[in-house]
């Protein structure tokens, strides 16, 4: 197995009751954030990055890792995961800390500016300057486009498993063929008063040995799979009774279940940033061009969230943005200092930091 | 140019204009064809430009890669013949191509 990406960087995936207090909160490990990093790094602040995904470099680990991106300035041909690498590779000698798998929740101003951060996770932080560098929003379990089905999320459906007992004695219906269904397919069954696997072809993108073990459980009676798409739901109250499928030959058929749990990917909803006090148009967070700082100050957007006059949605203007941000950013970090303007190339003290020197 | 024509699923035609070498769903993106919504982008990284496509024009427009198949796993109503249509390189050949586009993409 390849090592995973930003193995070597600090990861907080405890639940903590103190608060972390740092100088700068970005929100979102893609390109943009993962590179402000390096530009709040030379100007001596030091930054933690939530991300609600369990890996580091947004979109572009996401989406396309294995896809080339053509224009990043001076690389004709990156992939995104290469890209990913490489930032971690830059921004490792500010030794970021990152808190992965993880959603901002809430940011409360309680200075001036001094921010109050809280996470899904249970987290707190304390900083003087937020980033938001949250790209298309935040990763989140796709709602498969079911009639009816919101009536029963929470109650009977269910997009994630966050305590596998609440899933005791249940007939669960698992719908789908990758990773996440397989595997609450394996860790389920034992729970489960009967667990059914649904898929739209009999060929799963799951690991193999995930699938081996499925299929050895199926032919010793102890769970069963079955071939279709899901069409419509039965019940009462958000009391799921059964689901109605297709079947590949077209024919309907149900499946009696009193819990769904359907894995139909990921998609990119803007989530909890409506609620975080900024100014938002069209989705997007509106800043001016001098420095990326939104509404509020001390809180900065940068990347695909924010948009201006002329906004072109590269990863290159993203880089841009984040080195102004940083600019503005020292103001409220380090108030009383004056902050002389420096090349990598020919600064010591930029290369001292760089651990070059 | 080759002609593409989409049936929506209320049944009305567009047809529009394709330049051979782009894909059907960057054709249908820039003629805001309603029904395709591309999310990612065209990296085959979701399932949002799911069309079905015409029985007479299945054999030549052909059958998905597996990892198509593997995206399409994450698309609403899969038939025979669904495709991704990021995945259709538009070509001389597929002149005058008819697809569906799904009550709704998922």
């Amino acid at each position: 197995m390849a090592a995973t990406p930003g193995a070597e960087f600090n990861r907080e995936e405890t639940t903590m009751s103190e608060t972390i207090k740092t100088d700068v909160l970005i929100i979102g490990a893609g390109p943009c954030g993962l590179f402000a990093v390096f530009e709040l790094g030379l100007l001596d602040m030091r930054v933690h990055l939530v991300d609600i995904l369990d890996k580091l470099g947004g979109q572009c680990a996401e989406l396309y890792p294995e896809k080339p991106i053509y224009d990043i300035p001076a690389i004709p041909l990156v992939t995104g995961q290469g890209l990913t690498d490489a930032l971690l590779e830059q921004i490792k000698p500010f030794n970021p800390t990152f808190h992965l798998n993880e959603m901002v929740e809430t940011i409360e101003k309680i200075g001036d500016p001094l921010f109050r951060v809280t996470t899904d996770a249970g987290k707190t932080f304390e900083c003087k300057v937020v980033v938001i560098s949250a790209g298309g929003g935040s990763f989140q379990p796709k709602r498969p486009p079911v009639p009816g089905i919101e009536a029963y999320e929470g109650s009977s459906v269910f997009y994630a498993v966050r305590k596998m007992e609440q899933f005791r004695d249940k007939d669960l219906l698992i719908v789908g063929g990758g990773d996440s269904a397989l595997d609450w397919t394996l860790n389920l069954h034992p729970i489960a008063r009967r667990v059914t696997l649904l898929h739209r072809r009999d060929d799963f993108r799951a690991a193999p040995h995930s699938v081996d073990q499925m299929r050895a459980l199926v032919s010793s009676g102890q769970m069963d799979l079955r071939i279709g798409q899901v069409t419509g739901l039965e019940g009462v109250d958000g009391q799921l009774s059964g689901a109605l499928v297709k079947g590949s030959d077209n024919q309907s058929y149900k499946i009696e279940c009193n819990t769904l749990l359907p894995f139909f990917g990921l998609t990119m909803k803007l989530g909890p940033v409506a609620n975080w006090g900024v100014k938002l148009e069209n989705n997007l967070v509106p800043v001016e061009t001098a420095s990326f700082e939104t509404d509020v100050p001390g809180i900065f957007a940068i990347g695909d969230i924010n948009t201006y006059p002329g906004k072109l949605k590269l990863i290159l203007s993203g880089f841009h943005e984040g080195a102004l941000m940083a600019q503005k950013a020292h103001r409220y970090v380090y108030p009383d200092k004056r902050l002389v303007f420096q090349y990598t190339t020919s600064s010591s003290s930029l290369q001292k930091k760089l651990g070059v020197s | 140019m080759a002609k593409i024509n989409f049936v929506d699923h209320s049944g009305e035609t567009r047809t529009i204009d394709a330049e051979p070498g782009s894909t059907v769903m960057e054709a249908a993106i820039r003629n805001s064809i309603p029904g395709i919504e591309a999310e990612c982008g065209g990296a085959c990284a979701c399932a949002t430009c799911h069309v079905y496509v015409d029985e007479a024009w299945r054999d030549k427009v052909g059958a998905p890669t597996p990892m198509e198949e593997d995206m399409l796993d994450f698309g609403y109503d899969v038939r025979p013949n669904s495709r991704l249509s990021c995945q259709i390189k538009v070509s001389d050949a597929l002149d005058g191509l008819v697809v569906m586009t799904p009550e709704r993409q998922a």
